[in-house]
Formats: C-alpha cells, sequence, structure tokens
C-alpha cells in the first residue's frame, strides 16, 4: 500500500467515525450534553490521534530495524577512498528507494532480481530513469541494498497494519464511549488545548534544537580540534587538508569592528532622528518620515549587501584609493570595514530610532512641563531632563541594534572581504564570524572535517553573545517600560 | 544680575540668552539633518536601484535570417528525429556565421571582420535555441527562417553604455571592429534593444552566458517556500498566541516559554540555517537545496514574529467580549474561537503579511541549505517537484548574480532586486490596507 492510499484510509476511517458519532447520538437533542457535532468530532480524534502517535513512536525506533543492522554490516572495503560509512548507508538509502520506485513504476521487477542479476543493465535502467546517479553499483553495495529493501518492506507492511488497526480500534473505542450524558465538548476542548499548548512548546524545542545541533557539533569539532587554538589562537587559516589553525579571535575583532563601525553611524543619526521625530516635528512631518525610516529597516539585507560591493565601496574607494581624489592610498579593494560598517549603519538607522522614539514618548510630560517652568530651554529640557530619564531604554535599543549588527550576515559576505586579521584600519578588508560561517558551511569540504565542523563552534558563540545581549536590553528595556506606568 | 545689566531693557537679548538661542538652534538642526540623512540614504537605494536594475528588462535582440541547410542538419534527409538529434549545437553555430555573412553582402556593411566574428555578436546560447526549434519542427529544414537571437552581453552592455569603445581595446571579449559592425547593424534595424519578458520568467544560465539568465525559476522557488511558510506559520503562531494569552497559567513554564519567543525573534538568521542544516539536511535527511526545507527554516524564523503581532492582536480585543460569551454560557474555548479570533482576525493577518515579507527578503539561513550556486535550469513542472526539487529563491539568486563579479550580472542582480522589492512592497501596501479598512478601535 502506498504512502498516499494510507492516509487516505485513515481519512475515510476519520470521516465515517465522525459521522457515526453525530448518528449514534441523533434524536436524543434534549438529552444531550453537548452539541452534536462534539459528538462527532470527539469520534474523529480517537480515530486520528493513535496513529500519529504510532507513526511518531514509528520514526524514532524503524532505524533500529531497517537501516541499524545494515550498516553494521558495511565494512571497510565497501567504503570508496575520502568516503565515510554514513556515506555509503546513504547510497544504500538511495539506490533502494531508486529499485523500489522502478519496481512500482514496472521498469523491472524487484522479486525477480537474484545475486546474479547483471548490475551495469540495473543501473543503466535506473539512471535512465532519473531515479539514481552513475550508473556503476557495487555487488557488496548491492547484497545490503536487497536485505535493505526486504527488511523497509517488511516494516512499511507492519506498520500499515499497524496504523490502520489503531485507527480502526481508536475510532470503535471513541464511539463505544459516546451517550448522550458523555461530556463530549469537555473532551474535544482538552485536547484542543493540548494542542495549542503544544504549538506553544514549538517555540521552547526551537531553541532547544538551536542550542543542541550547535552544541553537539561543537563537541565534535573539539575532538578534532585543540580548544586553546579556537578561544585563544591567533590565526584563522582553514586548510582542507589539514594542520588548520581556526582561531576565534581575529574574526570576532572584524566582527566587533565592524560593528563598532555601524553603531556609530546607526546611534548619533538614529537617537537624533528619534528626539527630533518625538519632541520637534509637527504631526505631518512625523507621520510621513517616521515609516520612510522604518523602510529602511524593511529592505531586504542582501540589496544592502549589492549596495556596499557594486556602489559604496567603489565610491569610497574613488576618495582613498590609489589615484583617488584624496590623492591618497589607504584603501586596496572596495570591500572593507568601513564600507560595510557604514552601510549596515544605514539599516540600523530605524532600529535606534524607532525604539528610542517610543521611549522619549514614554517620558511622562510633567517632567518637561518642571523643566520649562524653571525656564529652560526645549533643547535644555531634552538634554538634561528627556534623555537621562528616557537613557536605560535607549541604551536597551542599542544593545538591539548591536546584537543584530553582530548576527548580520549579507552586507558583510558582499561588503567586508574574507581576510582574517588583527588590524585597526578601517580601510581595510576584514572578515566576520557570520562570513566565514557561511564559507565553510557551503564550501566542499568533508562534512566531518574540523574546518567545516568549526563553523557550528562559532555558530554557537554567536549565538551565545548575541542571547546574553537581548536578554540584557529586554531585561532593561521591561524594566523602564514599567518605571512610568 | 550686575549693576549693569539692571539699566538694559528686559527686552535686549543678553549674551547669555542668544548663546542659548543658538545651541537651541544648533540642536534643532542636528535633529533635522539625522532625519535628512536618514532619507537622502533612502532616496540614495532607490535610485541606485531604479537606475542599475531597469537594464536588466531591456535586452538587445538580433534578428537573423537563417537558412536552414539540409546537408548540415539532416544529411540523409530522410528526417528522422533521432539521427537529427546526433547534430550537436556545433553543428547548428556555422549557420549563423554564413547568416551573417549573407547579410553583410546583402546590405552592402563595409567590414573586415570575417564571419565568425560577426557571429560571436550573438549569444552562445543562440545554436541551441535553433536546434531547439528546428527539432520542435523539422519541417523548417531547407527553408530561410527568420530568428530573433539573444545578442552576447558584450554587445548588449555597448548599446546600454557598459561597454565603450575605449575599454573594448582591452577586452578580449569584443573588438572595435566588431563594435562598428554592431553600429551598422543598429542603423539597419537588424539590432535592437527590446523588453526582455524572459528575465521574468526564464531560468538562471551559467556564468558565459549573462545574456540569458532570468530570475521566474527563482520566483516559482520564492513562491512555493512562501506557501509552506504560511501553511505552517500562520496556524501555529495562532495557536501558541492562543494558548499563552487566554489559556496558560501564570507559572514559570509560561515566563520561560515568553522569554524564550522574545529571545527567538532577536536571533541572528543565519542561527536559523545552522539549525536546518543540522537537522533537516543532517539528520533528517532532506533533500538539500529543495524549497520545503527552506519553508521548514523560515516558519521557524518568522514564528517569533507572527506570536507576537497575534498576541497583540489579541490582546487589542476587550475582555467585555469574552465575559459576554461567557455569559451566554459559551465555554472559554467557544468564546476564544468563535468572537475573539474573528476580530483579531485583521491584526493577525496583517503581522502575518509583514512576517512573510520578512522571510521572503530573507537570504542568509538558506544559502547554508544549499541554495546557493547554479541549481535549477528548469521550471518545475509537478507540485511535488517545485517543493522538493532543487531551486533557487529570488534573493539568493540575486547573491549568486552579485557573487559573479561581472558587470552584466551585476545588472541582473539589481534587475531581480526590483522585482524583489515590487513584490515586498505590494505584500506590505496590503498590511496597511487591510489594518486601515478593518481597524476597530474600541
Amino acid at each position: 500500500m502506498s504512502n498516499l492510499a494510507i492516509l487516505l484510509g485513515i481519512a475515510i476511517i476519520a470521516t465515517a467515525s465522525y459521522v457515526l458519532g453525530r448518528y449514534k447520538v441523533a434524536g436524543t437533542s434534549q438529552t444531550l450534553h453537548s452539541l452534536p457535532r462534539y459528538y462527532g468530532l470527539f469520534a474523529l480524534i480517537c480515530a486520528v490521534v493513535p496513529p500519529i502517535v504510532l507513526f511518531l513512536a514509528w520514526l524514532g525506533i524503524a532505524p533500529f530495524f531497517t537501516s541499524g543492522p545494515i550498516s553494521a554490516q558495511i565494512t571497510p572495503a565497501m567504503i570508496p577512498e575520502g568516503g565515510s560509512a554514513s556515506l555509503v548507508m546513504a547510497d544504500i538509502q538511495r539506490l533502494a528507494n531508486g529499485v523500489m520506485q522502478a519496481t512500482r513504476a514496472g521498469l523491472i521487477d524487484f522479486s525477480a532480481l537474484g545475486d546474479t542479476t547483471n548490475l551495469d543493465v540495473l543501473g543503466e535502467t535506473l539512471a535512465a530513469a532519473g531515479l539514481i546517479f552513475g550508473t556503476k553499483i557495487d555487488p557488496a553495495v548491492f547484497a545490503l541494498t536487497q536485505d535493505y529493501i526486504v527488511r523497509y518492506e517488511i516494516g512499511h507492511d507492519v506498520m500499515t497494519l499497524l496504523l490502520l488497526g489503531a485507527t480502526i480500534l481508536g475510532a470503535l473505542w471513541g464511539l463505544y464511549q459516546i451517550r448522550p450524558s458523555f461530556w463530549a465538548r469537555n473532551a474535544v476542548e482538552r485536547v484542543l488545548r493540548l494542542v495549542l499548548m503544544l504549538a506553544a512548546g514549538l517555540a521552547i524545542l526551537t531553541t532547544v534544537g538551536i542550542v543542541f545541533s550547535m552544541l553537539f557539533e561543537t563537541v565534535n569539532f573539539l575532538r578534532l580540534h585543540a580548544w586553546q587554538d579556537f578561544f585563544f589562537g591567533l590565526n584563522w587559516a582553514p586548510n582542507f587538508h589539514g594542520d588548520s589553525e581556526l582561531a576565534i579571535l581575529p574574526l570576532l575583532w572584524g566582527t566587533l569592528y565592524i560593528s563598532a563601525v555601524a553603531l556609530a553611524v546607526a546611534v548619533p543619526i538614529g537617537i537624533f532622528a528619534a528626539i527630533y521625530l518625538s519632541e520637534y516635528a509637527t504631526k505631518s512631518l512625523r507621520s510621513i518620515a517616521k515609516p520612510l525610516l522604518e523602510v529602511l529597516a524593511g529592505i531586504p539585507t542582501i540589496v544592502y549587501g549589492l549596495f556596499a560591493l557594486v556602489v559604496f565601496g567603489p565610491f569610497l574607494k574613488d576618495w582613498f584609493g590609489d589615484g583617488g581624489f584624496l590623492g591618497v592610498n589607504w584603501m586596496s579593494d572596495a570591500r572593507s570595514v568601513a564600507t560595510a560598517g557604514i552601510v549596515m549603519g544605514i539599516m540600523l538607522i530605524p532600529f535606534v530610532s524607532s525604539l528610542s522614539d517610543d521611549i522619549i514618548n514614554a517620558v511622562p510630560q510633567s517632567l518637561r512641563d518642571g523643566s520649562y517652568g524653571l525656564g529652560a530651554t526645549q533643547s535644555e529640557t531634552i538634554k538634561r531632563v528627556v534623555l537621562p530619564a528616557a537613557l536605560p531604554g535607549i541604551v536597551g535599543a542599542i544593545l538591539l541594534a548591536a546584537s543584530r549588527a553582530i548576527g548580520e550576515t549579507m552586507i558583510v559576505v558582499l561588503g567586508a572581504g574574507a581576510i582574517a586579521r588583527f588590524t585597526a584600519n578601517p580601510l581595510e578588508a576584514l572578515t566576520t564570524i557570520t562570513t566565514r560561517i557561511v564559507s565553510q558551511l557551503t564550501g566542499d569540504g568533508d562534512f566531518n572535517s574540523p574546518e567545516t565542523l568549526v563553523a557550528f563552534a562559532l555558530g554557537l558563540s554567536l549565538f551565545v553573545i548575541t542571547l546574553g545581549l537581548n536578554i540584557i536590553a529586554l531585561m532593561i528595556v521591561r524594566k523602564y517600560r514599567e518605571q512610568y506606568e | 544680575m550686575t549693576q549693569t545689566s539692571a539699566k538694559q531693557s528686559l527686552f535686549a537679548v543678553t549674551y547669555h540668552t542668544k548663546r542659548r538661542n543658538a545651541s537651541e538652534r544648533r540642536f534643532r538642526r542636528y535633529g533635522q539633518a539625522a532625519i535628512g540623512i536618514g532619507l537622502l540614504m533612502l532616496l540614495t537605494l532607490a535610485y541606485t536601484i531604479v537606475s542599475k536594475g531597469t537594464g536588466a528588462f531591456q535586452q538587445t535582440f538580433v534578428t537573423l535570417n537563417i537558412e536552414l541547410l539540409e546537408s548540415k542538419l539532416d544529411k540523409k534527409g530522410n528526417r528522422d528525429l533521432e539521427e537529427m538529434k546526433k547534430v550537436s549545437t556545433f553543428g547548428y553555430a556555422p549557420l549563423i556565421a554564413t547568416a551573417f555573412e549573407n547579410l553583410a553582402a546583402e546590405r552592402e556593411i563595409k567590414t573586415k571582420i570575417k564571419a565568425k566574428e560577426m557571429a560571436q555578436i550573438i549569444s552562445k546560447s543562440a545554436p541551441s535555441q535553433l536546434r531547439d526549434r528546428v527539432l520542435d519542427n523539422p519541417a523548417l529544414i531547407g527553408q530561410t527562417v527568420e530568428f530573433t537571437l539573444l545578442a552576447n552581453s558584450w554587445i548588449d552592455g555597448y548599446l546600454k553604455g557598459r561597454v565603450t569603445r575605449e575599454n573594448a581595446q582591452n577586452n578580449k571579449n569584443i573588438s572595435v571592429q566588431q563594435l562598428d559592425f554592431v553600429d551598422e547593424l543598429v542603423a539597419l534595424g537588424v539590432v535592437e534593444k527590446r523588453f526582455n519578458i524572459g528575465f521574468i520568467t526564464g531560468a538562471d544560465a551559467s556564468d558565459q552566458r549573462p545574456e540569458d539568465a532570468g530570475i521566474g525559476v527563482a520566483m516559482i522557488g520564492s513562491l512555493s517556500m512562501m506557501i509552506v511558510v504560511l501553511l505552517l506559520s500562520l496556524p501555529i503562531g495562532v495557536a501558541a498566541s492562543i494558548y499563552l494569552e487566554e489559556f496558560a497559567p501564570k507559572n514559570w513554564i509560561t515566563d520561560v516559554i515568553e522569554v524564550n519567543i522574545a529571545n527567538l525573534a532577536a536571533v541572528p538568521s543565519i542561527v536559523f540555517g545552522i539549525l536546518g542544516l543540522a537537522i533537516f539536511i543532517n539528520t533528517m535527511h532532506f533533500p538539500q537545496s529543495a524549497p520545503l526545507v527552506g519553508g521548514l527554516v523560515l516558519t521557524l524564523m518568522t514564528l517569533p514574529t507572527i506570536i507576537i503581532s497575534t498576541r497583540a492582536a489579541l490582546k487589542a480585543v476587550p475582555p467585555s467580549i469574552r465575559s459576554a460569551a461567557l455569559g451566554l454560557g459559551a465555554s472559554q474555548m467557544q468564546s476564544v474561537f468563535h468572537h475573539v479570533l474573528p476580530l483579531a482576525a485583521p491584526g493577525i493577518l496583517t503581522g502575518t503579511i509583514i512576517g512573510l515579507a520578512q522571510a521572503l527578503g530573507e537570504t542568509a539561513p538558506l544559502l547554508l541549505i544549499g541554495m546557493i550556486g547554479y541549481i535549477a535550469t528548469n521550471m518545475p513542472e509537478t507540485v511535488t517537484d517545485a517543493l522538493l526539487a532543487p531551486n533557487s529563491v529570488m534573493p539568493a539568486q540575486i547573491y549568486e548574480w552579485a557573487k559573479r563579479a561581472d558587470p552584466a550580472f551585476y545588472e541582473r542582480a539589481w534587475g531581480g532586486i526590483i522585482i524583489l522589492l515590487v513584490f515586498l512592497i505590494t505584500m506590505n501596501t496590503l498590511a496597511v490596507v487591510l489594518r486601515r479598512r478593518f481597524e476597530r478601535r474600541w
């Protein structure tokens, strides 16, 4: 039975149980506890939940039965040069899928394939149908594949029976429970509430997934690579032949430097814009300028990246590069700290201005009135009364912008360059944590080499840094909001 | 106050007042300058995008009468398709050169360049275009057929001002003589710039043929991905928000969930890419570069945004509505699903659209799950293909073009940005209109 047929079968049983559930209490509306549709829904839930639970359990158990015993039989002789056992297993699964699909399509007959089958012909048939890549099939691998297919099909048959059986039993049990005095609505709502709770729990699952997926690979990385070098080394020199120097410090320097340049642009502009918009601007100017500034935050970062690479970098080079307008030669490449940093600063303006604007607006008018009453001018009031009162909130906004700058990827990938070093010259290229994550994970390297795994360690470091900044920022902002409420 | 100032009129402006007023004006000007810089940057970006990107929608085409010689394409003359397929694109290329030679002789164009060099002004994709057309309709063989072929990107650049005679001298791809020849053809109307629908509907091309590259397939990739994101993030986001806003007991678990969601909203997007690579691709063995996987990753990324805006929308519904429903005997679940949720729907929809717009422009996490490089050459044919076959998405395609470091591809990257922004502006306008139209103030 195909997967679609199983799904269809479950759907038919579920629909039938809904109809029967309603039918069982039909005509008894005088004594009914809930609306009839709740009885139907109760039966439907009873039919659908057991197969879902069973299926999830099967996903966890199945590998012990199908791929587990097979991968234990993979001998070192089967593993090609530069490959690994898991790659061979993946090949087996791909080949098995190809054979099963071809069998279903009627191209070949799996049960007729013996050991003596001409594997070249089989490979060509499968490749011609677009089911596998390459036509060479290793006999030893093919023997395991046959074993795998047999196990897979047995598992599939057992599973089909179990799923359909569970559906029918669940439906019958649900229908048995139904009688007019049964509190069907409460039962349905309990299940619904559980579903809502699971949806909310997904947020925690995501965080756990992020942390564990990175932690797991980071541990693998630190097994292959000295932690002293990663945390305290001074060189970033990945080398896919091994013997790499993979230190986070030069990357951290690039990240922090570029973020600092970005904040140096975004913070003054953002705060002054926020002050002007909240304290000086007329209503009509505010209603136009504020959304327009916020557009800057809505533009995809790839646009800023391209702008940095194609427009702003060459513009800076025209001024500071060799033969430029200033007659100096400080810049050798269009990609530099300043290129990426200033463009990123533009993007961050609304992050600072919008939140600061909200916070300045939350400062009670009485404070301003008191200051005016003592004879202060408007700017003096802002500088000496409003800003000090809003300062914690503004710091929170800046921290959020900083966390955004540290985690920004596309602008630095396109605009910052790829050289890891310690330089203080803002017109030279530097590289960041995020650009290295992209380049290490999109390269052709072996996945289990330290050069690839280092990306997870970098990702985890990035996550920890930004998480710390976010938590502090959110705490400050939240505390400040409560202050005047 | 000193003795002298007592003699002064109260209305005379003293030195101190002057200084304070000057500082007031200065402060105001800083504010104006800050807003001015912000808006100027927006204007610069908009101007750059429009001025650099509109070129991508125009392309240079060459109209040629090509004689499809039977002796070259079907030597035996029996129109057997299998035999004709054996003639590769190399067999078609000379026909184009001959066509140019005939054209030059017919129109009396004086040029020193040879037929082969004339043919170089045509895109490298032209022979295969010819071949496809002939194999589709073998009856064309032996006739002289008018073809509209893409010009080479250098010629296209020449007509658009990107390539000039000066920089052509140091360019091994194009010679000044060829440009002279093109000038003659432009005067004759054989070479002309036209609207290029292929850019909007086509697939990416290899880095030798910028003139042939389009964003259409990536657009379908983006669309399939957005559908996945919408179908997953809207129900899950709404369910989570309802639980947190209406049902969750005030305890530490709820607190943890809330802090978690606030933090997830600020986690760098690339971290979600790492999660997707580690869990969906390495652990669950989902196919690489598939829009489905991209959709799953972006769902996780968009969920916090949707949850935050949905909760705000639910919170905005006054408690009196809930009390009224409860008072009439509805259960809590019924009051939420029958009354609160419909009233909060416009706000939820607005938040969802904004979240989707954010996801549409996201690039970094998608690079990590394999949406990088020259991926798809054909439109997906079935729904399964659209979800599972390797494809790119618009921002990743733009990044791919930006990486190729060729001005002709930069033009396409900017053109792609225009299309991407058209989608984003439409979605955001829709969100604003929805908010204006249905927003209720209680």
